[in-house]
């Protein structure tokens, strides 16, 4: 199945509001040209889950600098002080979440899974209104999973139907996020004939990627 | 040697051939620089990498290869990278044997404090939570004051990383090590004395008759 199209067009299904996860770590992984579409088109009132908001003007700091983000559910913010000042001033609202923690949610939307225990955080403020289960004597807390509408997708290579393989560490949290979202646009660097990827390099199966978009490609 | 160089050469000398070792984003990332010559340790870096190097010669930096700070990385053969979940199952999971992390503060039970200071900065935890609780071996590495001000304390002021005890804090005036029984002053630096460091020190802290020197000279620098 064919499934090319261009940034514009790809974003343009994205609703004002809509939960988007997106790949990156420190803007490393981003999909740059999707992040770029969506400040130009200027999605509003987003809620974004994402490792990090990256640094002003570098990733998904743009839909920070832009004040496109209402919600932002990452592990840090320290790289980024619009975010620090947007939090403060109550523009948006940030829930903080231990990155292992971030990558067992989103692997649990994914994968069917109510979510995780993790002996991550018990006694400390990431505890706070979540549930401790404990088994075999080891404190866990009790943490969700998260889902979104679409996912936002880096990765090195594509085939035509799909499958993706990524490159050293941009791949971090895209193979997870490309299974925790209704709808997902993969941003490859390019896209070579089916086949091309072997089978047992390819990360994450054509079947969870909706739509690819190529560099410059005006169809 | 600046404080940070003092801090960087002891925690170097604290690890071992054969083992995995994280190394936090600022001051523990410069341990890598002062390890003992033939010391085989493999790095890992959360962002999805184990077998991280130094940073690539001039013009090799790629864009898919950082550390955990976003800056440019080199990877020795054998590197493997996986994603965010892996990375993660490998700190909690018992496979990190040793993690080296900034402070803000440290307390008498060995609780560490380090992701934010209410109202003022707040950067997240990141990886810490995880690390801290899911290293076999957690060493904090930081200054031993701020402003002048202690950072080892009674009691932690600020959110806490994790209710774990960390295993070793690593100052430029002294290594202390957290017990069951309080803080122990196992090492001073050159040129101090104890009366000094626990002048510096807000917490109790547990002094052997005599506290050893630390040893600065056994690093190599690579």
């Amino acid at each position: 199945m064919y499934k090319v199209n261009t940034a514009e067009e790809a974003v343009r299904r994205i609703p004002d509001g809509a939960v988007l996860m997106i790949g990156g770590f420190v803007g490393i992984g981003t999909p740059q040209d999707l992040v770029d579409e969506l400040v130009r088109q200027g999605k509003k009132g987003l809620t974004l889950i994402a490792n990090d908001t990256a640094r002003p003007n570098v990733g998904v700091g743009k839909l920070i600098d832009a004040g496109l983000v209402s919600k932002a559910i990452v592990s840090h913010i320290g790289t980024n002080p619009v975010t620090q000042k947007q939090m403060i001033s109550g523009v948006i609202e940030v829930q903080l979440v231990p990155q292992g923690t971030l990558a067992e949610r989103v692997r649990a939307g994914g994968s069917g899974l109510g979510g995780v225990l993790t002996p991550t955080g018990v006694g400390t403020d990431a505890a706070l209104g979540k549930q401790t289960i404990e088994i075999n004597g080891i404190q866990y807390l009790l943490e969700t999973a998260l889902k979104a509408d679409f996912a936002l997708i880096k990765a090195r290579s594509a085939d035509y139907s799909g499958n993706l393989r990524y490159s050293l560490t941009s791949r971090n949290f895209n193979p997870l996020m490309a299974m925790a979202a209704d709808f997902v646009i993969a941003e490859p660097d390019e896209i070579v004939p089916i086949g091309c990827i072997e089978p047992d390099a390819v990360v994450t199966p054509h079947v969870l990627v909706d739509l690819l978009i190529a560099k410059g490609a005006t169809l | 040697m600046n404080e940070k160089e003092i801090i960087a050469r002891r925690v170097a000398q604290e690890l071992k051939s054969g083992t995995l070792v994280n190394l936090g984003i600022g001051l523990p990332t410069m341990v890598a620089s002062y390890l003992p010559a033939g010391l085989d340790v493999a790095f890992q870096s959360e962002n999805g990498i184990i077998g991280m190097s130094a940073l690539p010669d001039p013009g090799l930096a790629g864009s898919n290869l950082t550390d955990a700070g976003g800056t440019p990385a080199g990877a020795l053969p054998g590197a493997c990278a996986f994603d965010s979940a892996m990375s993660f199952a490998l700190v909690r999971g018992g496979h990190l044997d040793v993690t080296v992390l900034g402070g803000l503060q440290v307390d008498e039970e060995g609780h560490l404090a380090n992701w934010m200071v209410p109202g003022k900065i707040v950067p997240g935890m990141g990886g810490a939570m995880d690390l801290v609780s899911g290293a076999k071996r957690v060493i904090v590495a930081m200054t031993h004051t701020a402003k002048g001000e202690p950072k080892i304390l009674k009691k932690c002021s600020l959110p806490l990383t994790s209710v774990r005890r960390v295993d070793l804090v690593v100052t430029e005036l002294a290594v202390i090590e957290p017990t069951n029984n309080g803080l122990i002053l196992r090492e001073i630096a050159p040129g101090y004395t104890v009366e000094e460091v626990v002048a510096a020190t807000e917490a109790e802290l547990l002094i052997p008759v005599p506290p050893a020197f630390m040893k600065l000279d056994q690093a190599a620098v690579r």
